[in-house]
């Protein structure tokens, strides 16, 4: 038979932040944790749809696949990876800036995290635009010169052009959220909501981040290197 | 049947319906006990709805030649009735309504872990519904629910895009329950509560939720390249740039063979549930009841080819999907034998629940072995695409999960209401139901054997009688639906107080008023014995 | 309430691991390798994956629950991708019976 505790910890106390359907702010920080990445392996699989058919297709169609990819800007695909790689950098900083309870450097590095964001997605821009000028846009506007795709089956580079703003579109998409995340966690820092006891959410939206980043680190190679550029 | 115990009647005492008045206190509560009411009236609502259709359809169905409708019509009706019945009422049908008022109340906590995520799953839900349902008013939608392409892409002239937004989505409604219930149950669980001493039906729950998690974001990725597809004329499902049709396919049934799952095992869970406290023991081999929903989880993720055999899916992947198939029926196998073996020398009582449990079990049970027929290769390529199909799926849907439900719902009413329904109405409502149901839908195996297709609107003559059977039976079943929803309804204002636990049944839901507190107990309870702890059998038999 | 406080040093170590990593990738992308480059890219991306789940994000310092479930996120991926694909890879080797035409292989190249 169950019996009703003596003392619970309900008594206990309660830090700013704490939300009362937990025992304590233990309790509360791992189930936040674990949330986050329980969303996270559904995103996982979210994109994982479109790599699993990337790969299919690939499999089917590399010459095509190839033409495309050599299409791609391999300097402006580079320098993005490396921009994100740098907002990982500067938000595992902010998360760390919080632990320690350095409210200013906190914002410093969210704030950098969404410049270097913005930077990534203004080149993203600019790739599209050039996409868009040289008739490179599925269902759009479709029309790519003739030496373009090197005599590959022109289906084909159209196939792997879908999956190429399919994928970077979602994930452009992922950004925007992110970037609506670190907003409302930037002013929240500022606000001085966070401190050493209670700074689970600029952990879990670093979390968001990081994965977002890993995304990119994989379509990375598989839409800009696998095209045989030699 | 159990002595009512007269408690402070409820009025006098503050609980979580009448802690606050006033639709905003429900419309944007966070209490996992509202959310579930919310949950219960939606999809009660949608499943009016899909009943409908299929009123419709069976309706239609007494003239070969077509009573009723267009074949253009036709194709509308089963696709609507396939979208609402899987989408807005199978799938959250258990885990929203049941799981969410119960799961915190199981494992002795306040609320779930994200009860604002809890609430804007709800919303997800009725933005989803809203979608489907302008797809309804504005035309309809024809491509089954399976929407296969290259029709769904490129050739229907139906509201394909808004339906495909509603399960859309819906789907991450699902998605937000499913995370709340795993955290939950990993963080949550009160002082002594450890996971072999968990009620099979918070196993279940669990099980459910992990395949949530990982299936419908790939049907979500599917809709949404469907979509784009739709709307660019072009996308990687297209032929004319080389895209395959079949992949469409293979990603739609890689969500939607587990999502079948996802229907099934939370009625699993509470069938457990009402064996062990209607026999009042122990339910037999606990362990294996908890692996076998664990084994579930995993084997639904790797059979969905055996929806393709006939598709142009290579032959030798169709064989490894046939035998994983197979197998994959084994722990469904095993929770039936545990079930029964439960049964076996214990105190059994033959309230409403037990008649649903016992009803669940015979059904499931014909549903699964059907299931077997299907898997093995060289027999769904006769059977695929007939009636046997639709009978076998509506006997694990219909007189499986809907069965569980409703037992669930009658278990579990006192808990949630505080009132105790007419038993006697009950029981009769669950005997027209099971006749009603074999009635629709024994006829169906027999024509499906015969050969006559599914998603037809004619058919040969030489098939009227069984489908006037079938159609007979529908009038009956639907009968039997709506006696409950009369007299739960009633029970609501006019039948008797029940107590904390009116069936005697162990699980600490019942250790706590009906109904219960917002805050669900004074204190945290402290679980010091196992599950299904019922006193032993005289004779010593037990599990 | 604590996590674990991973020091300055060792991001800024991983920060550059990962810069040299994509160099690297780039690079490689360059000289003709053949299969391997396929093999390389995909091996590069995965070392700063891990770089990445392991310091950044924590999980090196995490519960073991933590690591099963980004475990069984990349297991499930990886059951979509290979079950599939053994469709497609299998799709040329069936012998129809007589009278069935050409085998149902992959789509025909575009």
């Amino acid at each position: 038979m169950a019996e009703l505790s003596a003392g619970s910890t309900h008594a206990a106390v309660h830090p700013p932040g704490f939300h009362h359907q937990f025992e304590d702010m233990e309790q509360q920080h791992e189930a936040g944790n674990l949330g986050m990445w329980v969303f996270l392996v559904t995103e996982i699989l979210f994109f994982g749809g479109l790599f699993a058919s990337y790969t299919i297709y690939r499999s089917l169609y590399l010459p095509g696949f190839e033409a495309g990819s050599r299409l791609l800007d391999v300097k402006l695909g580079a320098t993005n990876t490396a921009v994100l790689i740098g907002s990982s950098l500067t938000m595992a900083l902010a998360v760390h800036a919080a632990q320690t309870g350095k409210r200013k450097a906190l914002v410093l590095f969210l704030l950098l995290t969404m410049v270097l964001g913005a930077v990534f997605l203004g080149i993203k821009f600019d790739e599209y635009s050039t996409k868009w000028h040289h008739g490179l846009v599925p269902g759009l506007k479709w029309a790519p010169d003739e030496e373009m795709h090197n005599n590959a089956p022109l289906g084909s580079v159209e196939l792997f052009f879908c999956f190429y703003f399919f994928m970077t579109g979602l994930h452009a998409l992922h950004m925007l959220i992110g970037f609506g995340i670190m907003t409302v966690m930037t002013v929240k820092s500022w606000r001085g909501e966070f401190s050493p006891e209670y700074y689970a959410p600029i952990e879990v939206s670093g979390l968001y981040w990081h994965f977002v980043d890993i995304v990119w680190i994989f379509l990375f190679p598989l839409l800009y290197l696998i095209g045989g550029r030699y | 049947m159990s002595t009512a115990v007269m408690e402070t009647p409820a009025a006098s005492r503050v609980h979580y319906l009448n802690a606050n008045y006033g639709i905003k206190s429900w419309l944007f509560t966070t209490d996992h006990k509202r959310i579930a009411l919310l949950w219960l009236g939606s999809i009660t609502f949608m499943f009016f709805i899909g009943g409908a259709a299929a009123t419709l359809i069976r309706l239609h169905l007494i003239e070969p030649t077509g009573a009723l409708v267009q074949p253009a019509t036709y194709n509308k009706l089963f696709t609507i009735h396939g979208v609402v019945m899987i989408f807005f009422f199978l799938i959250p049908s258990i885990p929203a309504v049941l799981g969410n008022f119960l799961v915190p109340l199981m494992v002795g906590a306040r609320d779930l872990a994200f009860p604002r995520i809890n609430l804007l799953s709800w919303y997800l839900y009725i933005i989803g519904a809203i979608f489907v349902l302008y797809a309804i008013l504005t035309g309809g939608v024809d491509t089954g629910w399976t929407f296969y392409t290259p029709y769904s892409s490129t050739y229907a002239h139906s509201q394909v895009i808004a339906t495909a937004l509603g399960v859309f989505i819906v789907g991450f409604s699902s998605i937000l329950t499913g995370l709340n219930f795993i955290v939950t149950i990993h963080k949550m669980r009160a002082p002594g509560l450890t996971w072999f001493r968990l009620p099979l039906f918070i196993w279940a729950i669990y099980a459910t939720s992990i395949i949530q998690i990982l299936g419908t974001p790939v049907l979500a990725i599917t809709i949404f390249l469907l979509g784009l597809e739709r709307l660019l004329h072009v996308g990687i499902f297209d032929p004319a740039i080389g895209g395959d049709p079949i992949l469409f396919q293979h990603l739609f049934w890689f969500y939607s063979h587990p999502a079948v799952y996802i229907m099934i095992l939370p009625g699993m869970g509470v069938i457990s549930e009402l064996i062990a406290c209607f026999s009042r023991k122990r339910v037999f081999g606990y362990a294996m009841v908890a692996y076998s929903s664990m084994a579930i989880a995993v084997l639904s993720f790797l059979v969905w080819g055996h929806h393709m055999f006939v598709t142009g899916q290579s032959v030798y992947a169709g064989l490894i999907f046939s035998v994983l198939s197979f197998m994959v029926a084994i722990p469904s196998a095993i929770k039936v034998f545990n079930w029964t073996a439960t049964l076996y020398k214990g105190s059994i009582s033959y309230d409403a629940p037990m008649l649903y449990a016992l009803g669940f079990i015979g059904l499931f049970t014909m549903g699964g072995l059907t299931g077997l027929f299907l898997a093995s290769l060289a027999v769904d390529v006769h059977l695929t695409g007939t009636y046997f199909i639709v009978a076998h799926f509506h006997y694990i849907m219909v007189g499986g999960a809907v069965m569980a439900y409703l037992g669930g719902i009658h278990f579990w009413w006192p808990k949630i209401t505080g009132r105790l329904y007419p038993d006697g109405w009950a029981r009769f409502a669950a005997l027209i139901i099971f006749v009603g149901f074999n009635l629709t839908f024994f006829p169906q195996f027999v024509l499906g054997y015969l050969g006559m297709p599914r998603r037809y609107a004619v058919y040969p003559a030489e098939f009227q009688v069984l489908n006037v059977m079938s159609s007979a039976g529908a009038s009956i079943l639907g009968i039997g639906y709506l006696i409950p929803l009369i007299y739960l309804i009633w029970s609501i204002r006019y039948g008797p107080v029940a107590g904390p636990n009116p069936w005697g049944a162990k699980g600490l839901e019942w250790e706590t008023p009906s109904p219960p507190p917002t805050e669900n107990f004074e204190e945290i309870p402290v679980v010091t014995e196992e599950a299904y702890a019922y006193a032993e059998p005289e004779d010593g038999s037990h599990g | 309430m604590s996590g674990h406080v991973v020091s300055v040093r060792l991001y800024v170590t991983i920060f550059l691991a990962l810069l040299l990593l994509t160099g690297l990738t780039t690079g490689v992308a360059f000289i003709d390798l053949g299969p391997y480059n396929t093999v390389a890219a995909l091996a590069i991306a995965f070392v700063k994956m891990l770089l990445v789940v392991l310091f950044f994000m924590h999980v090196r310092y995490s519960s073991g629950l933590t690591k099963i479930v980004v475990l069984a996120g990349f297991f499930w991926l990886a059951i979509l991708i290979t079950f599939t694909l053994s469709d497609y890879f299998s799709r040329g080797l069936d012998n129809p019976p007589n009278g069935w035409g050409p085998s149902i292989s992959a789509p025909p190249n575009p």
